[in-house]
Formats: C-alpha cells, structure tokens, sequence
C-alpha cells in the first residue's frame, strides 16, 4: 500500500494544499494564505497613511505652526491621500475578496491563483517602494490628483515619477485582482448557486470587478502620458506646445470618480452579508439590491466632470455631469433602505460588527447628502477646493468604507483565525472611532465655508478657523486611539481567546460551513446549493458538507482541484487543476518593479533588463505552469458525476482571464484615442496641414496585421484537424507578417521625421503608434509561443487553450491596428489634410 | 450539461447582458449627449452661441434611448412574470432563475429611464454654450 492510499480521506485532501514552511512560505499561493498578506499589508498602509494624517492635524492644531516644513507637508498630504485610496482602500477589498469568495461561492480556490499572488507581490513592492519614498524626503507632493503643470514644470526631484510609476506598477494589482474575480465569479460557484441564488457580496464584486476593467485603464493611460512629459519631454500637458492639462483632469477623473464606487461597492457588499445575519432573516429586496449594485456601478461613470466644475467647460457639459451626480443618490439610497427594512423586519441579535455597520450608515448618509449638495455646481463653485470638500470626501470614505471594513474585519475574523474578538473592546474602539472621527470631521464643513482652502500648511491667526482646527486634531487623536484598540483587540483575541463554534454567527451563507480557522481547501467538501441562504435554508448541508459527503472530497491524484461550473446555473462543466506554490509569482513582480522602478531613477538601461527578465520568467511560469495536458480526460469528483479535466476556447478559465484582460487595455488603448480628438477639439488646425504619417506605411502595417490575424486562426483550425505541417506553415507566416507590421507601422512617423517634442501633434500619433507596435509585437511572441508547444507536444488538436487564447489576443490586437490606422492616416484625409 | 436548446429557459437561451442593456443605453445616450455638445461648443459655435441645434439632438437622441430602454424593461417585465410564482424569485428552478433576470432588468430599465431624463433635462433648461 503507498503512503497515499493508507491516508484517510480528509489527509488525502488537505496533502497538495499543504502551506510551505520556512523561508518557502513566501511561495504560497493559495487564497487563504495570499488574503491574509494581503489584508495585513494594506493594513500597514493604513496605519502609515494614517500616522502622515496625524501629522499634518499636529501641524494644523494651531496657527502659524512649524512641525512641519510646507515641502514635507506637500508630501504628507499628497501621500496620505495616495496611500488611503491606492494602497488601502482598493486593495483592501481586493484582499478581502480573495479571502472570502471562494468560500462564499464554494469552491476550493480561485481559478488564477498565481495571477492574484503576482498581483499581490506587485502591489506590496510597488506600494513599500512608494511609501518609502518620504524617509528620503523624496515622495511625490502634486496632491493624489497630481494636477499639472504643477506636477510637470514646477515640482522639481522623482517625486512625482515616484507617484507616477509606482501607482502604475500597483495599478496591475488591481487588474489582475478584477480579472480574477470576475472569472471566479462567473465560473467557480457551487453547482446548483444558479445566478438568482448568489451572494449579494458576488453581485457586488461582479460590478465592482467589472468597473475596474473600464475605470484603471484610463489611469493607465493617464500617467503613461504623464510620465512622457516628464522623462521625455513629449508635451501631452504643455499649452505652449499644443498640449493641454485638462486632458489629465478627464483621464484621471474617469479614473477617479469610478475609484470611489470602486472602494465603497465592495464595502457595501460586506453589509449586505452582516445585515442578514444580524437580523437572522434574508435579505429584503435582493433584487433591488442587484439593481443598487450594477446602477452605482454604471452611473459612476457620468460622474467624473463634478470634480471639474471650476475649470470653465460648457454650462451644458456640468448639467450633464450635474444630472448624473443627482441620479447616482437613487441606487445608493435603495440598498441602504434595504439594509433598514431587513433589519426592521427581522429579529435583531446585537452585536460589534451590526454597531460598525450602524455607525457607517449614520456617516455615509451625511456624507452622501453633502454630496449631492456639492453636485449642484453652483454650490461646489464656492464650496470647491476648501475644508467642506475634505469633510465630504471623509464622510464618504470613512463612512462608506473603513467603517464597514472594520464591520467585516470583525465578522470574519473567527472565520480568518478561527478566535472571535472582544466584545467590550470592540465597543470601545467603535465609541472611540465614531466619536473621534464626527469630532474631527464634522467642523471641517464650517472651516470650508468659512473659507479655509484645503492643502495649505498653515494658516495666520484669528481668521476664525484656529478653534475649528484644534477640535478637528483632537477628535482625529481620538479616532487613531480608536483604531488602535481596535489592533489591540485584534492581536489579542488571536493569541488569548479559545476556538470558536463553527458558524459563530448564525450566518446563513456557505463561507460559514467551513471549520474554523479557514484551511487552504476551504470547504471539506462542495455541496450542491439550492438557496440564497444554503445553512439556513438546506437544514443538512453542514453536516453533509463537515462528513464529506459532497462533491471532491477527496484528492486521489493529490492535486489541488476546484469545480467549474456554467455562468448562469452553475452547472458543473470541469473538474479545474489549479496550479500549487512557486516563487515565480514572486520573482516575476520583483523583474515587473525593476521594469517599472529604475526608470523613476532614468536607469532606462536596467529597466530594459528587469522588462526581458520579466518577461522570460511569465513565459518559464506558462510554459511549466498552463495548460498541462492531464493524465486521464476525466474523472469522477463524488456523488457519481464525471467531469472533464480539460477544457480549451470559451470554457476554460484561461480564455475568459484572456477577453477580460483584453478588454481592460482596449480601454486603454481608447483613452490614447480620446486624447487624440481632445487636441483636435482644442485646435483650430489638427491635424495640423502636411504633418502626418502618411498613408501608406500605416495601410501596410493594416494589410500585414490583418493578414497575421487570418493565418493565426487558419492555423487555430489546422492544429484542431491535426494538419501539422499546415498549422507550422500558417502560424509562421503569421509571425513573420506580425514583425512586418510593427516594423511599418513604427516606419510611418519616422519617415515622416516627426519629433514628439515639437508639438503635441507628433506626440500622440506616436503613442498611438508605439502602442499598436507593441501589442502586435506581443502577439508576435504568441505566435512563437503556440509553435514551441505544439513541437514540443505540449499542444495537441484536442489540448489547445494556447492557439485558441492567442486568436482571441489576435482579435484585440487587430482592432487596435484598424482604429489606429483609421486615426492617424484615415483621420487627416477625412479632415481634408 | 445543457438542457435542451428548444426550451426557454435553457441555459444558452438566458444572457446576463440583460442586466446591463438598460444602463448600457443610458450610458450611451449620456456620453452621446456629452459629446455633441462639447464638441459643438468646442468647434463650431462661438462662446454663447445659441444651442438650438444640440437641445433639439439631444431630445432625438432622448427618444432614442427611452424607446430602447423602455423595450428592454418591458421584454424583461414579461420574463418576471412567468409562469406563476412571485416575488422573491429565490427557487432552485431555471423557472425563478429566469423571472429574476427578468425583474433584475426591469428595475434597471426603470432606473435608466430616470437617470436618461435627467440628463436630457439640462437640454431643456440651458440655452448656450457659457
């Protein structure tokens, strides 16, 4: 008998999961171990940015003051804001999500994990690298918005390079994370949680997933622009060179308005899981709920010009944007009267993490309704750029995130660590924190009217802010004295407290069938489910689940196994290997932040290295790690139902992680085409006459991308009839056409001699161009990719995710060569130039 | 695993693209909206030029989108009422699967159809490009 066979079932299973030791603990992968990371990571950003936060109230306290210098409190303010929503307020409920879904949904893991792991290790090295930036009194001081010209022409030093490429390398995080979830939540669910019977915190990472992917891109772009200007001198913001800075204020507010909803949607979501629980009934109005969820998510993206009232656009357009910000109050004010009628309606049990959720309602509600005082724009003209807008903002923010965060952080930390936190220390921090922060915050509302601006470092004597300011430092005291309760409770419930029951709320939904603290598998076994509430509505799943009596309680092969399942009725389609610690996650973010750290220093040299270093490591971590051929085509997961072990195209993971990769940079990529009708909107002569790239390297470059684009799904068709030499001889000459078309569709603006500093015209034709270069250059490198697999049978007529993953990158990269040559050739003819 | 393709409340007959339809048309009409103006004030009218032309685009393009939200929400009121089973569509059955869709995108139509008049109020009411 093997050892495998004389382990009972349950070690059987928890074998391949089993979390490295030792200085290999860095190579995990799995979401329980990830999450955590990544909860106390974000933490640590918290409490930093909270920390520049108490300064700046200390420098504040009295007029005239000196703690602070005026160039560190620029710091200060500028990294506060950038940590508290770049590296806290996003993250944390990326965090969050990776920690509780899979078990939410019932799967044992989520679909990517290496890809959430590298996203992981991104972010904390992006984020130390940006954060670290202040000990060396070189951190970024152009506010979180980073306004130029201000952060372009008279910032001196790599602050803003800091901000710029830091954030950028941060922001893969984020895409990496939407990707995953969305792909976890549309494929990983329990068989039978049919769309109707999905947690309402699904629904709302769905959206919020999905938000991600049209609201980071731009951003993106944003600062790729942004930091062409400021290492190159390519003038996107320069008026004087045909530039202009607004075009920043669009692309960082589509981002930035979003961003909020980004952060306040997924804290929102974790309400709609304790409400229920603490009223021990469902959800009142659950498909009101999904209309809050996805009308947030899509009116947030009407919202961006409010923050843009004062910058002298049309009346019409702020009415527009005026409209929008007034219709956005509607969806958010439905959930919120939901939560209400669920708890009237239900019978209420007391509890820390309900007085979290009480607490931010009672904020959030004011918050919101500054707001849509200041989405009136009249209001905003007087009220814009002063202390009012910081107590709405912070209204918004604590209210409609950190105190929900706290409220989740309670509620699943018996799930997290297995021990429940204090009751009496609980309350206090919330006294604490609520008290402090009202007192705090709420006199900021009469500072701004009273016309104190926000940024400024110090304010002269009896202009009637100098009692206002030293209240609003002594509740932020109290407020920090809160949050350290609140650590304290934390670190002392984990070491002191006994184990808790399993499901020690009562809860009603799947997360809580799991024993306490959570393993690496998750559930001991995978139940069907049949209701929005499984473990109040399905009276024996618990122990039907706990005695492994559902689907894949067992590991015979001992590998780490979660189900697939269909989008909308979750019926089972696959039996999902997932692949199992490795550092390569981790050394790949190591090369990606030397790809995007050394050029803050204009070590472009090194930068290069780290990019191709990167690059030959995603490449190893594919090749080793993706589409594996399994041993056997199928297998039987429980309860006699077989499943495949592979699937490629529109079923598998890979595909679906590729289309919504794919459609995050189209929005990029559209950004840069924005850009380019933004200068056209502001010029008299743009195009300007006899300036262009010409015509007919652009139509060369179209001609041999569409031709590559065709070749690659011939030879998609070749390798699924077995024709070999076929596939080779079509896929080759794909490649060779994709290097003829970057190469020609760069040779345009060069022959053209048009120099990118001169003007802004030459400038985003050839971003426009450099971008399409690259992407189909990328697709070049699949190509060769699929002709290594199959020659080195990894690839087969019927194992091939990889040739149908790459044609479905060729569609993307060929809309970008067709847009891009109708843009910069098609556009001038048109326009009679 | 799917059931059969002739029945209506097959799986590959359902689409999640529903949902989204009604807010999608909102979205649309507004950026349209958006656009046509700024680019009216940008290029062709002068400072405060009358915007007769844009106002009376705008209400085409209001008709536009309320006539297309307004199918969407009418298309999904007809799948929530189903068979015969009520509100909170929370069976196990692809019967209730598919009257929730069905509501889900009703409510989101009827939230469209609020936030697109909305917007094409600020046409009603402002007459330049100041």
């Amino acid at each position: 008998m093997t050892d495998r066979e004389s382990m009972t079932q349950e070690e059987r299973l928890a074998a391949p999961w089993r979390t490295p030791r030792g200085w290999r603990y860095f190579s995990a992968v799995n979401n329980t171990q990830v999450g955590t990371w990544y909860i106390a990571a974000s933490f640590i950003f918290f409490l930093f940015a909270g920390v520049l936060a108490l300064l700046m109230r200390v420098q504040l306290a009295v007029p005239e003051n000196d703690f602070l210098s005026a160039d560190m409190y620029n710091q200060a303010f500028t990294l506060h804001g950038s940590v508290m929503m770049f590296l806290f307020a996003v993250p944390i409920f990326e965090a969050f999500a990776i920690m509780i879904l899979p078990g939410m949904l019932g799967a044992r893991e989520l679909p990517l994990p290496r890809l959430s792991t590298y996203g992981f290790w991104c972010f904390a090295i992006g984020g130390a690298f940006v954060c670290g930036s202040i000990f060396f009194d070189a951190a970024p001081k152009g506010g979180w918005f980073m306004y130029p010209p201000l952060a372009t022409r008279y910032q001196e030093g790599i602050g803003n390079d800091v901000w710029l490429l830091g954030l950028s390398f941060i922001e893969i995080a984020s895409i990496a994370a939407a990707v995953e979830l969305i792909v976890s939540i549309l494929r990983t669910r329990a068989p039978g949680m049919r769309i109707n019977l999905m947690p309402l915190y699904a629904w709302y990472i769905l959206v919020v997933a999905g938000m991600i992917l049209f609201a980071f891109p731009p951003l993106i772009a944003g600062d790729l622009l942004f930091e062409l200007e400021r290492a190159f001198d390519w003038p996107f913001f320069d008026a004087s060179r045909g530039g202009d800075p607004l075009l920043w204020q669009h692309l960082f507010w589509i981002f930035g308005h979003p961003e909020v909803y980004i952060i306040f949607l997924p804290a929102v979501a974790l309400v709609a899981m304790i409400v229920p629980t603490a009223a021990q009934r469902p959800i009142v109005g659950y498909s009101w709920v999904v209309l809050a969820a996805i009308g947030t998510g899509f009116i947030s993206f009407g919202l961006w010009v409010h923050h843009m009232y004062t910058t002298g656009l049309p009346n019409i357009s702020l009415g527009f944007f005026s409209a929008a910000s007034q219709a956005v109050a509607i969806p958010t004010g439905v959930q919120i009267f939901c939560f209400i009628a669920t708890i009237v309606a239900g019978r209420f049990v007391r509890s820390v993490p309900m007085l979290f959720v009480a607490g931010a309602l009672a904020i959030f509600v004011l918050g919101g309704l500054t707001g849509v005082m200041i989405a009136i724009a009249p209001f905003d003209f007087q009220a814009h750029d002063s202390y009012f807008i910081v107590a709405h903002l912070h209204y918004v923010l604590i209210g409609g995130m950190l105190f929900p965060v706290a409220a989740g952080f309670y509620y699943y930390f018996p799930l997290a660590t297995g021990k429940m936190m204090s009751e009496r220390l609980g309350r206090i921090s919330f006294w604490l924190m609520f008290i402090g922060f009202n007192v705090a915050f709420l006199p900021m509302h009469i500072t701004g009217l009273a016309g104190m601006p926000r940024r400024v470092y110090t304010y002269p004597e009896g202009l009637g802010f100098d009692v206002l300011n030293m209240i609003s430092t002594g509740g932020a005291f109290a407020l920090a004295i809160g949050v350290l309760v609140f650590i304290v409770n934390a670190v002392h419930s984990r070491l002191q407290h006994a184990t808790a029951p399993i499901n020690p709320w009562n809860a009603g939904t799947l997360e809580w069938a799991i024993k306490m603290p959570i393993r690496p598998w998750g559930l001991r076994s995978v139940p069907h489910v049949s209701s929005r509430y499984p473990l109040w509505e399905q009276p024996d799943l618990l122990q039907h689940v706990t005695e492994g009596r559902g689907y894949l309680a067992d590991a015979e092969e001992g590998k780490r196994e979660t189900l697939l399942t269909s989008s909308i009725d979750a019926m089972p389609t696959q039996c999902l290997r997932v692949p199992g610690i490795s550092f390569l996650p981790l050394l790949a973010a190591v090369f990606t932040g030397g790809a995007f750290i050394f050029p803050v220093f204009k070590m472009y040299a090194p930068a290069g290295v780290s990019a191709v270093l990167a690059l030959m490591v995603i490449v190893y971590w594919l090749w080793t790690g993706t589409a594996i051929v399994p041993e056997k085509p199928e297998k039987d997961v429980g309860n006699g139902l077989v499943l495949p072990l592979y699937s490629s195209g529109s079923e598998s993971v890979g595909w679906w992680a590729t289309l919504i990769t794919m459609i995050g940079i189209m929005t990029a990529f559209f950004s840069l085409v924005f850009g380019y009708f933004f200068f056209w909107t502001i010029h008299e002569n743009f195009p300007p006459d006899n300036e262009g790239p010409g015509v007919t390297w652009p139509l060369i470059a179209l001609a041999a991308s569409f031709a590559s684009w065709l070749l690659t799904l011939f030879a998609r068709r070749w390798n699924a009839r077995d024709h070999g030499f076929r596939f080779y001889a079509a896929i080759s000459l794909a490649a060779v056409l994709a290097v003829a078309g970057t190469l020609a569709m760069l040779a345009g603006p060069h022959f053209a001699n048009m120099d990118p500093t001169s003007h802004v015209y030459p400038a985003i034709v050839w971003v426009l161009v450099i971008w399409t270069a690259l992407h189909v250059a990328i697709g070049f490198l699949m190509q060769l990719y699929c002709i290594a697999r199959r020659a080195a049978g990894r690839m087969t007529a019927t194992h091939d995710i990889e040739i149908r993953n790459i044609a479905l990158y060729w569609h993307f990269a060929l809309i970008t060569v067709v847009v891009t040559v109708a843009v910069i050739a098609g556009f001038p003819l048109m326009s009679g130039r | 695993m799917n059931e059969n393709n002739g029945n209506p409340l097959s799986e590959s007959r359902e689409s999640l693209w529903w949902l989204v339809a009604g807010p999608s048309i909102w979205f649309a009409h507004f950026m349209l909206s958006y656009v046509t103006a700024a680019v009216w004030c940008a290029k062709v009218a002068e400072g405060s030029a009358s915007l007769i032309e844009v106002r009376i685009t705008v209400m085409i393009y209001t008709v536009l989108a309320l006539t297309g939200i307004v199918a969407t929400g009418w298309r999904g009121y007809r799948h929530h009422r189903y068979g015969a089973a009520a509100l909170p569509h929370d069976d196990d059955t692809p019967a209730d699967r598919h009257r929730f869709i069905g509501f889900a995108t009703l409510l989101l139509c009827g939230l469209s159809v609020v936030a697109t008049v909305y917007v094409a109020l600020v046409a009603v009411f402002i007459g330049s490009c100041r």
